[in-house]
């Protein structure tokens, strides 16, 4: 058995949060060099240059990558030896998040309810968080913040078996086309395939929180991850929409098994500010 | 590629002057605003009533920025996606609003309004929030200071970067660009 204070826990996803609004990974920085290399639009060019001059404005003074700071999402694999003492897990996930949001300079994106009362919770809270319980002794988390521009332009449909290898990458394609310029381009697209309707989203979810040189381990998705890349950026959409080669950095897929009947798939799109940040208590 | 300058508050010729794909550098005042925002200077201009602000050659940058941190005028403040607000940019549109600055796409009776009365729709790049706050000067909130960061402010910049995605004679850089470097696939 292994304690875990509740306040060590809201310091933890509170550094979190900080750091990944302000730093962006080391993989995304060697992503857009190369991204950079290989543009060949002017505007293209141009848009790619101030990204890395704004990640390192950002990261030197500490202030937010982007103005949207996002809804905090946050993965918990919580080792079954695990016990969270002198408090309440999700509440010391919830303080965390108002701690980094309300004294980080960051902005409160989160209203109380979607629809019939849109008032600003002042805190960013909310987080939204999910559980796995899973063997050992360690407390693994995964911390994302998602801006709203790519999360409105991503989509899942449930396709039929029939649709097969065609129809997913007919539907993903369309979906990064449609999306054109408004979710920020050069994006990182999360693709969940199988499960059910709520599983492939949150695979596709999960697949934005990847390391970009992280590779499908099957071979076969390895593949399609690198297809559909090659798909998405022959699109032409470009950086910032504006016309060019590089539309997406990278195309991560995990899949699930499902139904007979069942071909899900999520398409979760991610701006270049793929803020995320995994640590291990 | 070589910017070309432009100074704020801009009249209809300077607007039908300007051509998609034309990166500038913007300077002078403008306003913020998006959608709640948005959806009060609609209702106020529905009920008859005046606006807290006079739209007349004004610029509208499409923002909610992050809180200032000490020593800083304002936050990191990049542009959020456009369409929202596309439901009622053409009333403001006929009022004089002479430019725009987002991200993303617009709808056609945004880009009808525009050519109707000379317009530019600026495109200011999603994520470069940092770096863009640097050419914000001042910021004051002139009108719905309950609204916090969705408030109308009034900003004082210099040497803003942007591009013209859409200019006043409907031609649309979201169109042309992509479609130069579009490769067709088996």
């Amino acid at each position: 058995m292994k304690e875990i204070a509740a306040s060590a826990l809201t310091q933890t996803i509170k550094d979190m949060f900080l750091e990944l609004s302000y730093v962006g990974g080391k993989d995304l920085m060697c992503a857009l060099d190369n991204a950079r290399t290989q543009e060949e639009s002017p505007l293209g060019q141009l848009v790619i240059d101030q990204l890395m001059t704004n990640y390192q404005i950002a990261a030197k003074e500490r202030v937010a990558i982007c103005q949207d700071t996002g809804m905090s999402v946050v993965f918990a694999e919580v080792g079954q030896e695990v016990h969270i003492t002198e408090g309440s897990f999700e509440e010391a996930i919830q303080q965390g998040v108002r701690e980094a949001y309300t004294e980080g300079y960051l902005r409160k994106s989160i209203v109380r309810d979607p629809l019939f009362d849109r008032v600003n919770t002042g805190d960013n809270t909310p987080c939204v968080i999910h559980t796995r319980i899973v063997p050992g002794d360690t407390l693994k988390l995964t911390a994302l913040a998602k801006g709203f521009g790519s999360e409105n332009m991503s989509a899942l449909k449930m396709l039929v078996p029939a649709d097969g290898i065609e129809g997913v990458k007919r539907f993903v394609l369309q979906t990064v086309e449609a999306a054109g310029p408004n979710p920020c381009p050069p994006i990182i697209v999360g693709i969940g395939i199988g499960g059910t309707f709520e599983q492939c989203a949150l695979l596709a979810k999960a697949c934005t929180a990847l390391p970009l040189d992280q590779k499908n381990p099957d071979e076969r998705y390895g593949a399609l991850e690198n297809e559909l890349l090659e798909r998405i950026n022959a699109l032409g959409i470009g950086p910032a929409g504006m016309g060019g080669r590089i539309t997406a950095l990278r195309v991560h897929i995990r899949q699930a098994a499902t139904h007979i009947a069942g071909l899900p798939v999520a398409v979760n799109i991610c701006c270049h500010a793929a803020r995320h940040a995994t640590r291990t208590l | 590629m070589k910017e070309r300058r432009l100074n704020l508050p801009f009249d209809e010729d300077t607007a039908r002057s300007l051509k998609a794909g034309d990166p500038v550098l913007l300077t002078g005042t403008l306003y913020t605003g998006r959608d709640a925002a948005h959806k009060r200077l609609i209702a106020l201009i529905d009920a008859g009533q005046p606006l807290p602000i006079d739209l007349t050659n004004q610029t509208l940058y499409y923002v909610g920025p992050a809180p200032a941190s000490p020593g800083h005028a304002v936050g990191s403040a990049g542009p959020t996606t456009s369409y929202r607000m596309d439901a009622y940019t053409p009333q403001l549109l006929a009022l004089g609003l002479r430019g725009m600055i987002g991200k993303g796409l617009r709808s056609q009776p945004v880009i009808d309004a525009m050519k109707q009365y000379g317009a530019v729709y600026f495109g200011a790049v999603g994520g470069a929030a940092a770096l863009i706050a640097r050419s914000i000067q001042s910021s004051r909130v002139v009108a719905y200071p309950d609204l916090g960061a969705e408030a109308i402010h009034e900003f004082v910049i210099k040497d803003f970067p942007v591009t013209v995605i859409i200019d006043a004679h409907g031609n649309n850089l979201y169109e042309t660009g992509p479609k130069q470097y579009r490769k067709d696939m088996p």
